[in-house]
Order: C-alpha cells, then sequence, then structure tokens
C-alpha cells in the first residue's frame, strides 16, 4: 500500500545538523505564540504529548454518552428527552472533531479505538460513575462538562492548529451542555422536596468526580502529602511543566481546580444546593475559595478503576463497535460494487486511500 | 513510505469537509469524516459538523485527492511572496498630501528585479 505523505514527516528523515534548525524554528514558533500546523516539522515528545491528550480526550468524549446515554429512553418529558438526544449527539460529535484532528498527527483513528478497547489507552475516569438517578443526568451536565468548559477553554489556544480549532467548536457546544444541565437541577430544586432530594443526592455524588477527576491528578508539589505521592506529584508536575512550555496546556490541573471551585460555588449557592465538601468557604486573603485539596489518595479514591461500571464502559463501547461490524462491511461492499458499476474504482478501493485525515489542508492546498 | 503510512488496510477512505457557513463567505474547511463513498461521507459531514445554524452548502472531497504543498518544505516554490515590497501600494508617493512627506529613502529598494 503506497500513501501519499501529505501530512506526515518523519523527523528521522533530516540529517541531524538539518534537525537543530527544525528545532529551533519549532521552538520560535512556539514562543511567537503561533500554532504547530500538521505538515511542520515537531518533536517527536510533541507529538507523542499531543497524541496522548487528543486520545484521551476523544475516547472520554465517546465514553462519557454512556452515563447519560442510558436515560433517554427515561427522559420525564419529550422536551427534556429532546435535549438530551441533543447533548448526548454533540459528545459523539467531539469525539469525532477530535479523532480527525488526531489523524493530522499520523495515526488512524481505527487504531485509536483498538487501543481504547484493549485498555492501552485510558479516557477521563469521571464516566467509570453510574448515572443512578434522573437527576444525574443534570448533575452531569452542570458539574463535569462545567469543569470540562474551565479546563478546555485555554485549549482554544493550544499550540497545535487542528486540536486547538476543534477545541474552539467543542467549547461553543458545552456552554448549552452547561446552562441546560444548570437549568435541569433548577427545575428540580424548584420542585418538591422529593425533587430537591434528587438533586442534592446527585450532587453528593457528582462532586469528587468532577473536581477531582476532570482536572486529572494534582500538579504541583504543594498537593503531595509526602512520602511517594509528593514523588508522584512532583513527577505530574514535570509533565505539566513540559506541557505548558510547549504550549499544549496553559496552565497547571490544580489551577483550573481553583478555578472551577471559584465559579461553581455562587452557582450551588443559587440553587440552595450544598456542595459536599465541609472546607469550602471564601478566602478573603487569596481571593479564592478554599476547599478540600485533592491529593493523591483522594484522587485514587475517586478513580473507580477496576470497578463493575469500569469494566461496563469498555465492555459496552467494544459489543457497539463488535454489533457494529456487518454494517462497515456491508457499506464497504456496497461501494466497491457501485466503484466497479460506474467504472471508476475508486471509493471502494479503501485501502488505498490518502491519509490526510484532518483540519488544515485546505490552508495548505496550492 | 511504509513508515510513515498512517490509514489502515481496509479502513474507510477519508474525507475532507468544506462548509458554506453563510450566504456571502467561501465554502470552509471544517475537518474530516471517514466513509466508503461520497453519499455516506455527506451525509456524515451532515450529523457532525452540521448540528446548529442554517448552513447554505457542503462539500466532501476525498482527502487523497488534495495536492498540497507549504513553503518550510519548499522554500523556493513560494519564492514569489517573499522580499517583494514592491508589491505593496504603501511602496509609493501617497495620491493626496504633499510629496516632501513621502520619504524614498525610506523604500526598500535591496531587491531589483
Amino acid at each position: 500500500m503506497r500513501v501519499p505523505r501529505q501530512y506526515v514527516r518523519d523527523p528521522g528523515d533530516e540529517p541531524p545538523a538539518a534537525q537543530d534548525e527544525l528545532l529551533a524554528h519549532f521552538d520560535t514558533l512556539i514562543a511567537s505564540g503561533e500554532t504547530v500546523e500538521p505538515r511542520d516539522w515537531m518533536p517527536d515528545g510533541y507529538r507523542r504529548m499531543l497524541l496522548r491528550q487528543i486520545a484521551q480526550h476523544a475516547h472520554s468524549e465517546i465514553i462519557g454518552m454512556q452515563p447519560e446515554g442510558a436515560w433517554l429512553t427515561r427522559a420525564p418529558s419529550l422536551h427534556r428527552k429532546s435535549v438530551l438526544i441533543a447533548k448526548v449527539q454533540d459528545e459523539a460529535g467531539h469525539g469525532l472533531y477530535l479523532y480527525s484532528a488526531a489523524e493530522t498527527l499520523g495515526v488512524d483513528r481505527a487504531d485509536l479505538l483498538d487501543a481504547l478497547h484493549r485498555g492501552r489507552q485510558r479516557f477521563a475516569a469521571t464516566f467509570n460513575h453510574p448515572a443512578l438517578t434522573w437527576a444525574d443526568t443534570g448533575a452531569i451536565a452542570w458539574l463535569t462538562d462545567g469543569a470540562a468548559v474551565i479546563n478546555q477553554a485555554p485549549l482554544c489556544r493550544t499550540s497545535y492548529g487542528p486540536y486547538a480549532r476543534a477545541m474552539r467548536r467543542v467549547c461553543q457546544e458545552e456552554a448549552f451542555h452547561v446552562r441546560q444541565g444548570y437549568d435541569m437541577m433548577r427545575a428540580l430544586c424548584e420542585g418538591t422536596p422529593e425533587q430537591k432530594r434528587m438533586a442534592q443526592d446527585a450532587v453528593d455524588r457528582w462532586w469528587l468526580p468532577a473536581v477531582a477527576l476532570m482536572f486529572g491528578p494534582p500538579d504541583t508539589e504543594a498537593a503531595g502529602a509526602g512520602g511517594s505521592d509528593a514523588r508522584t506529584a512532583a513527577l505530574g508536575a514535570s509533565v505539566s511543566r513540559r506541557a505548558i512550555a510547549w504550549g499544549i496546556k496553559h496552565h497547571t490541573n490544580d489551577e483550573l481546580r481553583q478555578r472551577f471551585v471559584d465559579s461553581v460555588v455562587p452557582q450551588a449557592e443559587r440553587l440552595g444546593l450544598t456542595l459536599p465538601d465541609p472546607a469550602i468557604r471564601w478566602n478573603e486573603e487569596r481571593g479564592h475559595y478554599d476547599f478540600t485539596p485533592v491529593d493523591w489518595e483522594t484522587y485514587r479514591d475517586a478513580l473507580g478503576d477496576d470497578t463493575h461500571w469500569a469494566r461496563q464502559r469498555i465492555a459496552h463501547r467494544r459489543a457497539a463497535h463488535e454489533d457494529g461490524a456487518w454494517v462497515r462491511e456491508a457499506a464497504a461492499a456496497y461501494a466497491a460494487r457501485e466503484a466497479v458499476r460506474s467504472g471508476t474504482g475508486g471509493t471502494g478501493d479503501a485501502g488505498d486511500a490518502g491519509s490526510t485525515g484532518g483540519t488544515g489542508s485546505t490552508e495548505e492546498s496550492a | 513510505m511504509s513508515s510513515t503510512s498512517t490509514e489502515r488496510e481496509g479502513a474507510p477512505a477519508s474525507w475532507e469537509v468544506f462548509l458554506r457557513p453563510r450566504r456571502g463567505l467561501a465554502h470552509q474547511h471544517m475537518g474530516s469524516v471517514r466513509a466508503d463513498d461520497a453519499a455516506m461521507a455527506l451525509g456524515r459531514a451532515r450529523d457532525l459538523y452540521i448540528r446548529r445554524g442554517d448552513p447554505l452548502s457542503l462539500w466532501v472531497v476525498r482527502s487523497d485527492a488534495v495536492h498540497a504543498v507549504s513553503p518550510d518544505e519548499r522554500d523556493p516554490y513560494f519564492s514569489n511572496a517573499r522580499h517583494k515590497p514592491y508589491r505593496y501600494p504603501e511602496q509609493y508617493a501617497p495620491l493626496t498630501g504633499q510629496f516632501t512627506e513621502f520619504r524614498e529613502e525610506g523604500r526598500d529598494d535591496d531587491h531589483h528585479p
């Protein structure tokens, strides 16, 4: 199979002297705040870090459809059902924007899905938690999507062009998710005492997954309590510093976590709901809300790895993929037959297709 | 070439998606979808890139039909655009005001044809 190398440039192709020059050019782009685009030379570590982050992000979007998707057939009204369908469709779309962006780095999305199914790439552990009541769909949208917006808004300026462009589209849509989730919590809080209890119960269960897991592990040295956790936090801090130096991230996980707490505490007060952290109080001196720091122990507790639900998410995803195999085969067979009929031979011969796969190509077409 | 071949054998083809979001604008590149034929690519592009708004037109083009070149790979190819200040209007005497205010020595005459 010969694939036109429209995007990918192998760093190994260049002689060592030229590599210094290429690296200098790359560093200049990052320093001046310009985006790195698919055909630009980039250090291998940058490409690997991006791929890992974009793939994990894409996987989180499509696995994240499951907790809420489970309530689609049980929504209390046609309106709420329409809203929830729109939201879950958006999550699928976000996954696809991101797989498209990942493909500009020289991978095939089929391989990324394989890695997800085999447990070689991760997704946000937030979605290892089950949505037990209808109110959970509101709490998930308000709290975890609210956390996602804060986490993702700076990614609209991430240094890799296709990722930044995908994130701009994602963020516009996430704003709808948060608003409708908050609106749903408002409706429940203004409803019967039973509905309000249901809302509080959902917040009690989704607070920790949102505040701990949506921002990633602690990555400032202060967050490690000492011992091996301090070393792990120091390692996390050095990865974050690398990501910030490359312009992939702009803030540490812990900074964004604080920003989230600051935004969501007043929202909870307006709803009359209590966030399940007794340490939350306004700190005049810092100009921020204090809250129980997310240390490694808290983070591990929140992960829910190796639980029934964590296994269920991947099993469900794999089953959906395997059950859909006949559809993919039928589509390929149909396209091949039509290509023979029309004498083009083109579209059916999918194995010889080009590998551009992503955002940004027209800017480069001559 | 196989060392960087990225598309998996037998995977559906990649298609670039272009959308005219509203009147007065050209089609804009949105991203890509995977599909076995054009009809399916259009359907997937619609589902993915048009969940909101009032779009006017949608194109899909097989990714391998896009031929591309970029400056950092083939610099001389783009030399037409570089170091040619005489292609810009501000290099010349203004149509209004005094000529004395126009400093010809400020003109970059380094690049005679």
